[in-house]
């Protein structure tokens, strides 16, 4: 039987938009999380922390009864968007946003909470907006946070498993993964295919995170890139 | 003319102090504010700068409120042109020196970065990076940024307080220089007398979050009355020659070298600041604080 790379290509599809999109969520949460101060601040560092503890099916579980056409929010996006989010990829990436959430949250909120308060200041009293502040004085000063929270959450998505299976299922091209691959391949004892998917997740998962702390070292050593 | 008038409810150092002020600062001069730390000088700056929120008051500069609680009244730190001189110096590190001057100027006024590099003598580390230069070096670069805005009020939270006697002394006749030349109404926080003494045409007297006195140095602090020079320096060490005691003295750049009686002489210890003033009857040395 020829080898189906599909699963893999579709993992790494996965990954990558999903880190795109924890980006533009991840950089202006994070900001508003270290930055102020307001009373529902815990709850929502609680929500953004959830994925870390919780099992995955159990977000995977909640998310299948909001995605299902059969309940409010599923049939709204059906009627008003014509979106089935359930066994779809969009869905997918919905769940792992939520699911990757914290990889990319936690690392840039703490790089910025490491920065002296005066650099935000200094820039707000040159005239700076907010916007600008962070774009140009306070993100440029926490790359290797940067660098952390995309390589975890992009490294993180392509080790889901359960929250896929639950809200994904197992549709070759649409929702079948490297993980659920492997699953697939190792149940119907088809090993072959099951070494190959998992070496090739583990080189690369490996090689990720090398390249982190490489990289992290690196920025530490020069406290600052050239 | 700016005017202040401010309370806030403070906690320094674990302690509540009531931070109450009332004052005005005449334009095109440069006031002191001197207190012991904890005093609450710093917090004065930050709520002029709109980096803090005064609890009630009115702040006023020239003309326009930039702050008034009963008026629910409170422009934004963006909105009201200073320029602030940060304790840590506050420069980007993600920026050049000359990136972070352009970073400051509304207009990229490349002339004026030029002038501003030149006056502080900064050219040379342009394209440098801030964690390459010295304490006195960065500090340069603080202030050159903060005059790219060209502000209407500068504000100096310990500028020198960081730095050895020989930076600080070169760098306060340059910011001596700066003010004569530009006559920018500048606010100096400070607890260094002789700082104040070179560069403060006012002073005023912070204690437990209160103006105790305010005036000019000789009226807040009080000095000898002298009709002839008076330099301010540093006593480096207290030598003997020949049983003369001998103070060594490091005013501006200079080491002078100032014989004493055996009676001033102990009262006298290296570090503390002094006032020479000529006289005819002889030099008499004075301590500052």
């Amino acid at each position: 039987m020829p080898m189906d790379y599909q699963p893999l290509l579709l993992t790494f599809k996965l990954a990558f938009i999903t880190t795109l999109c924890l980006l533009v969520i991840g950089i202006p949460l994070a900001a508003l999380l270290a930055q102020r101060r307001f009373r529902l601040k815990p709850v929502i560092e609680a929500l953004v922390s959830l994925p870390l503890v919780l099992p995955p099916s159990v977000l995977g579980f909640y998310l299948l009864l909001a995605f299902s056409p059969a309940h409010f929010f599923g049939h709204t996006l059906q009627s008003l968007f014509n979106l089935r989010l359930v066994f779809s990829f969009t869905g997918l990436v919905v769940g792992s946003i939520l699911y990757s959430l914290p990889f990319m949250v936690h690392p840039l909120q703490s790089g910025l909470e490491g920065l002296p308060l005066s650099l935000k200041e200094a820039a707000y009293t040159l005239g700076k907006s907010k916007t600008e502040t962070l774009f140009k004085v306070l993100l440029p000063n926490i790359r290797p946070a940067l660098v952390t929270g995309i390589v975890l959450a992009f490294a993180h998505t392509l080790g889901e498993f359960g929250l896929v299976l639950m809200i994904g299922g197992n549709l070759p091209g649409v929702t079948r993964v490297a993980s659920i691959a492997i699953y697939d391949a190792a149940e119907s004892l088809n090993f072959h295919a099951a070494h190959i998917y998992s070496a090739i997740l583990l080189a690369i998962s490996f090689i990720t995170l090398l390249t982190v702390y490489l990289v992290n070292k690196r920025l530490a050593q020069n406290r600052l890139p050239v | 003319m700016i005017s202040i008038r401010i309370s806030k409810k403070l906690n320094i150092d674990g302690s509540a102090t009531a931070l109450r002020i009332d004052t005005e600062i005449s334009a095109r001069q440069l006031t002191a504010i001197f207190g012991r730390s904890g005093a609450g000088k710093t917090s004065i700056l930050r709520m002029i700068a709109g980096l803090m929120q005064p609890d009630e008051g009115i702040i006023e500069v020239s003309g326009k409120t930039w702050f008034n609680s009963f008026r629910k009244i409170s422009l934004p730190p963006q909105q009201r042109n200073v320029g602030f001189v940060f304790q840590d110096y506050a420069l980007f590190p993600n920026m050049t020196v000359k990136e972070n001057l352009l970073f400051a100027s509304p207009g990229k006024d490349l002339q004026l970065l030029q002038n501003m590099l030149q006056v502080t003598e900064l050219t040379a580390f342009a394209d440098q990076r801030p964690h390459t230069l010295s304490g006195g070096q960065k500090q340069r670069v603080a202030l050159a940024r903060a005059l790219m805005r060209k502000p209407e009020l500068l504000l100096l939270d310990e500028p020198l307080a960081a730095l050895d006697i020989e930076t600080r002394v070169n760098l306060r006749r340059q910011l001596q220089a700066i003010h004569q030349e530009d006559r920018l109404t500048t606010l100096l926080v400070s607890h260094d007398k002789s700082e104040i003494y070179s560069l403060a045409d006012r002073v005023i007297n912070i204690d437990s979050g209160k103006i105790i006195k305010a005036g000019t140095f000789a009226e807040v602090f009080g000095t000898v009355k002298t009709d002839g020079v008076v330099l301010t320096g540093e006593i480096l060490n207290i030598t003997y020659s020949a049983d003369q005691p001998v103070a060594n003295i490091l005013i501006q750049n200079q080491l002078i070298d100032v014989p004493l009686t055996a009676e001033t002489a102990t009262g006298l210890h290296p570090g503390e600041k002094v006032t020479l003033s000529f006289q005819l009857s002889g030099t008499v040395i004075q301590k500052l604080s």
